[in-house]
């Protein structure tokens, strides 16, 4: 029952059994691979095997069942029904439906949607309806998928866990104990939970990558400038990205696609051609016996250090003997400014949030405190609209950004941000991807690190480097350390050359369907007959 | 806690100062608050083409002291660009709309809204720093000036803060010969591109309680700000830089540079130090100054004000302040005391990649500038103008390139800046008409001239034809043809007249020959009568003279 947990069972099972011994024409495609859930849905969509309210209402009824357990949405559309009948509609006229249709969507409450609150997880915009859909989400829409809910997360993105947001804490549905990880927790939870196929997350230090780590899931950070920003909620502008999720490499891609390219109401967006990643995923039945072979893959030394989880250690190893498996030379490599990043990251993004979040003032929207005069209207309406994470770190920013203390902070951040770019320029080099863990550790305990700011901060370790040097980094689930009911997912983290995501898919779409003997469905679902 | 940290910089604003004002909000358009009807403007005098300041009583004792002492003055001065959208986004920017109904979710700052660059706005700068004889930065960038207002929608300005578009120019300035002339040049120490904030009116609701509600209408229109290094002396030469600047703009067609609408503000800084002292004063900043005469007489009071106090030795109550000026009392008021410099937390804006300049898009910009206002006036003044006329012909781009259209068709430089400077600006001024909404094209003005020049009309009758094409437009010729208007310079035509007056006359030419010579104009206005105005008046005359003393 999907209510129900499920007792403990013997994990050594559900670990990953690298394929090294055995003859390579067995890598094949495994029905233990992950499907692209858009790829089915399309093709039951158009042999006419299903219909997009069944569909729908299958994911719903999910939603319904796992929902009290995790809380990974804020809001939830009452639309669904209604846009999945026009496509069946559609589709029974014989018309065109575009390629995500009855693709149900889960966005991250940071990005705003015209039909739905968008509150940034914050009290400050509590019953805020913007009146535009961002970008990412106008093109989801445009190409037939349905937004079925806005989705927790911690406020205003600054957070690892989703217990920083202003209405609830989302669970990890690995383990209703734990946190999902964040700022995008409750994105990453809605896809492993199957409460929705892909979702939209954002990523400023690592708030996809990081929760896709603990759940168990695909989550994909573009390149900085691959998908406009206009409609995201400012964290820090020259980090901030919207991020995919994805229950399979193919979905992630084919959601990228989607959101990806040039838009005129974002400056910082890149007029650089967007190249189909879906194309890729078509054909993987016959692979050739060293399908990634002569790829240079470089192991972040510094990633392995003290401090690192010694079963995260041993599934990104493991890990790394696959990507040999299947051709790879995978060699160590240090990156010696990569200790410098966590600093540079709080310096730079606090500063830019306390910049970006002055306009949550109560004077045009959102809540606003009566007050008598001027100073009392801004300073009653934030301090009550912010939490305490969103203030430290505003405070941090503005301090960092004061007179007499710039040079010391904003300006050394962003030289050392200089320095680290270079590092991983020339690491790109020398190797065609670059390899980590996502996180530290997989998911920990609600509540664990809730009052120890910089334990949390130092968690996001593994991912701000990337945000910092602007690249594409992919995680994807290849193990699981003891933990929970069945264990929990490690999440390997393969960073690429800018605007080289069509890399990063190829490659992890061959491990992921190489991979044996390791399913990641978490517990909470996993007698659902779907999967 | 965090809120006082916060506030720093609100606590210099004048809205403090009323602490009963009432903040709410009402749910209007995209959740904006919208009350009143047009922004409220304080009493101000009729803009005039060129500045006229009435000599000022002082006291001879000021006048005395003031000679130990001279006056620093700086200004700081923002220019609204006339482009036809906002800075960084697409609404139009219009003067004058209902509240809040040119405003979009990025010119209000809702949550993820981006700024893009209006590239109109970087033409525009580089056109004013070429013009303005600046060095351009082909790599500068946008910063973020930050602090909070309810006018300001993001809690930070879209400015540049380290590395302006241009610095290092100057102006060349004319002052005014009723001023005693001269020519001046002042520097431009930088201009930089800026977005403009929103309007806070003020409303009485009745109660004792003042509403405050927000206009976003301007909020995010492009603004140049110029400043001047502080080379004025007086209250007349900075009221002539800032004039300066306004023929500036407008002669690149950037701005409508109207100080009532606020599409030109001056900020102006002033401090007084004993003559021979290196050291500056203190200085005071004013500001609500919607005229150039009120440049000025802010400035002289101020002057005066400074100088007083530190003649009686009292120069410490000179603090560093902002003053209002006030029209009806021509004094000025502190508005709010400055303590301490306001730390704005300037960073770059990562929203906004940086501005890079490339030397064709320079060079393509300077070879499209007009002539500026100072050649022009050089020009003006070699062709042999009096600098009066010199001054008055290059105020307004308008009528210089009508003047230099009329003289491009070879009119006398002279007489078609009389003609321009007489009958058609009165015309233009009782009919409340710019030069370019006359009817008179300056082909016809040129005619007129060659015309009267020319013997073909008198000048009298010149006149008539010109309120003819001024009103009516036509050509110099059609109407002379239409109206029979051609000067009769025929001697034997006019002699036929004259006869014809002296043969009706009889009487009166007894008189006249019996020594009574003044009826002389009796006659010449008979013969000019009989001969509809048309005759030559000088050929007339020595005729009509000869015909009188012939004793025959």
């Amino acid at each position: 029952m999907l209510s129900t947990l499920h007792p403990p069972r013997s994990l050594s099972s559900r670990f990953p059994r690298y394929i090294s011994s055995l003859p390579v024409t067995l890598c094949t495609l495994t029905a233990q691979s992950p499907p692209s859930q858009i790829l089915s849905i399309r093709h039951a969509l158009l042999s006419r095997h299903v219909t997009a309210t069944q569909l729908a209402e299958s994911y719903l009824s999910r939603l319904r069942l796992t929902e009290p357990h995790l809380r990974s949405f804020l809001h939830l559309s009452d639309a669904v029904s209604q846009q999945a009948s026009r496509i069946d509609e559609l589709i029974a006229g014989n018309e065109q439906v575009g390629p995500l249709a009855g693709v149900l969507v889960a966005v991250k409450d940071n990005i705003c949607t015209a039909d739905m609150p968008s509150t940034g997880g914050s009290r400050v915009l509590e019953g805020y309806r913007p009146p535009f859909d961002a970008t990412a989400v106008r093109k989801i829409k445009e190409l037939g998928g349905i937004v079925v809910g806005k989705t927790n997360l911690d406020e205003f993105g600054m957070g690892s866990t989703t217990e920083g947001s202003a209405f609830q804490v989302t669970a990890n549905p690995w383990d209703v104990s734990r946190v999902p990880g964040g700022s995008s927790g409750g994105s990453a939870a809605a896809v492993s939970a199957r409460q929705c196929v892909v979702s939209l997350g954002s990523d400023t230090g690592g708030s996809v990558r990081q929760p896709a780590s603990f759940c168990g899931v695909v989550g994909l950070k573009p390149t900085y400038g691959r998908v406009s920003r206009y409609g995201l909620m400012a964290y820090a502008s020259s980090l901030d990205v919207i991020g995919c999720f994805g229950s399979s490499i193919a979905d992630t891609g084919i959601l990228l696609h989607a959101i990806s390219g040039h838009d005129r109401l974002d400056a910082t967006s890149s007029k650089r051609e967007v190249p189909d990643f879906a194309s890729q995923f078509a054909s993987t039945d016959f692979l050739e016996s060293k399908p990634l072979k002569g790829l240079r893959v470089g192991l972040i030394r510094e990633t392995l250090d003290d401090g690192v989880d010694s079963g995260v250690i041993s599934a990104i190893r493991g890990a790394a003997l696959h990507l040999e498996d299947l051709g790879c030379s995978v060699s160590e490599i240090s990156l010696p400014s990569f200790s410098l990043g966590l600093p540079a990251y709080y310096i730079l993004a606090a500063s830019e949030s306390s910049s970006n979040l002055s306009r949550y003032d109560g004077v045009r929207y959102g809540n606003q405190v009566t007050a008598g005069e001027l100073t009392s209207l801004y300073g009653d309406s934030r301090s009550k609209g912010f939490g305490p994470e969103v203030k430290r770190r505003i405070l941090t920013g503005t301090y960092a950004l004061s007179a007499g203390y710039y040079d010391a902070y904003y300006k050394r951040a962003q030289q050392v941000r200089t320095i680290i770019r270079k590092s991983f320029k020339a690491a790109l080099d020398e190797n065609d991807i670059l390899i980590s863990p996502a996180a530290p550790s997989a998911a920990y305990k609600i509540g664990e690190k809730k009052d120890d700011p910089l334990a949390m901060y130092a968690g996001d370790i593994m991912t701000v480097n990337v945000n910092l040097a602007g690249l594409p980094a992919l995680v994807l689930p290849c193990g699981f350390v003891e933990g929970g009911v069945a264990g929990l997912p490690v999440g390997l983290q393969m960073i690429g050359a800018a605007f080289d995501e069509e890399k990063l898919l190829k490659v992890g779409h061959i491990f992921e369907q190489t991979l044996q003997n390791c399913r990641f469905v978490p517990p909470l679902i996993e007698d659902d007959s779907a999967w | 806690m965090m809120a006082s940290t916060f506030f720093r910089s609100i606590q210099n604003h004048p809205l403090l100062l009323c602490p009963t004002a009432l903040f709410r909000r009402k749910n209007g358009v995209l959740y904006c608050t919208m009350k009143g009807t047009e922004a409220q403007t304080a009493t101000q005098e009729k803009q005039k083409p060129h500045i006229k300041v009435p000599p000022r009583t002082r006291t001879k004792t000021i006048d005395k002291i003031s000679k130990d002492y001279e006056a620093i003055i700086g200004i700081e001065t923002h220019v609204q660009l006339n482009t036809h959208t906002k800075a960084f986004c697409s609404c139009p920017s219009n003067y004058g709309s209902l509240p809040n109904t040119s405003v979009c979710p990025i010119c209000m700052g809702l949550p993820g809204a981006l700024p893009v660059l209006n590239s109109k706005v970087i033409e525009f700068a580089v056109k004013v720093g070429l013009a303005l004889n600046c060095k351009l930065s082909f790599n500068s960038k946008f910063d973020r000036k930050q602090y909070f207002y309810p006018d300001l929608p993001k809690g930070y300005q879209i400015s540049q803060f380290d590395v302006p578009i241009a610095t290092g120019g100057y102006v060349d300035v004319d002052l005014p010969v009723e001023f005693g002339g001269g020519h001046r040049r002042f520097g431009v120490t930088r201009v930089h591109m800026e977005e403009d904030a929103g309007k806070l009116l003020h409303s009485e609701n009745g109660s004792y309680s003042e509403e405050i509600t927000v206009d976003l209408n301007r909020a995010g229109v492009p603004l140049l700000e110029i400043v001047s290094e502080p080379d004025m002396r007086t209250g007349i030469e900075a009221a002539e830089y800032a004039a300066e600047l306004q023929r500036l703009v407008r002669y690149l067609g950037v701005s409508n540079g109207n100080m009532q609408e606020g599409s030109l503000r001056c900020d102006v800084n002033v401090s007084v130090r004993p003559i021979g002292q290196s050291q500056f004063g203190t200085k005071v900043e004013i500001k609500n100054l919607n005229s150039f005469s009120s440049v000025s007489r802010s400035i002289d009071f101020e002057i005066s004000r400074q100088v007083l106090l530190h003649s009686q030795g009292q120069g410490d109550q000179i603090t560093l302040e902002t003053r209002l000026w006030e029209e009806g009392a021509q004094k000025t008021v502190t508005m709010r005391k400055k303590e301490g410099l306001a730390d704005y937390r300037y960073f770059p804006e990562p929203d906004l990649p940086g501005v890079i300049l490339t030397k064709e898009y320079v060079d393509s910009i300077r070879d499209s500038l007009p002539e500026a206002p100072e050649v022009k006036r050089r020009r003006y003044e070699k062709m042999g103008l009096s600098m009066q006329d010199v001054l008055l012909l290059a105020n307004d781009i308008n009528v210089a390139q009508f003047f230099d259209a009329t003289i491009a068709k070879e009119a006398d430089v002279k007489l078609a800046a009389n003609w321009i400077m007489g009958d058609i600006a009165a015309y233009m001024k009782n009919e409340k008409l710019t030069i370019n909404e006359i009817k008179l094209v300056p082909q016809e003005l040129a005619e007129l001239i060659a015309s009267i020049k020319g013997g073909t009309i008198s000048g009298k009758i010149g006149k008539e034809i010109l309120f003819e094409l001024l009103a009516k437009g036509g050509t110099v010729k059609g109407l002379i043809k239409e109206k029979d208007l051609v000067q009769i310079v025929d001697p034997l035509e006019i002699e036929k007249m004259v006869d014809e007056v002296l043969a009706e006359n009889p009487k009166q030419l007894e008189q006249y020959r019996g020594g009574k010579t003044k009826l002389q104009g009796y006659f010449a206005g008979q013969v000019m009568k009989v001969s509809k105005g048309k005759a030559n008046p000088g050929l007339l005359n020595k005729i009509l003279l000869e015909k009188l003393n012939s004793k025959n």
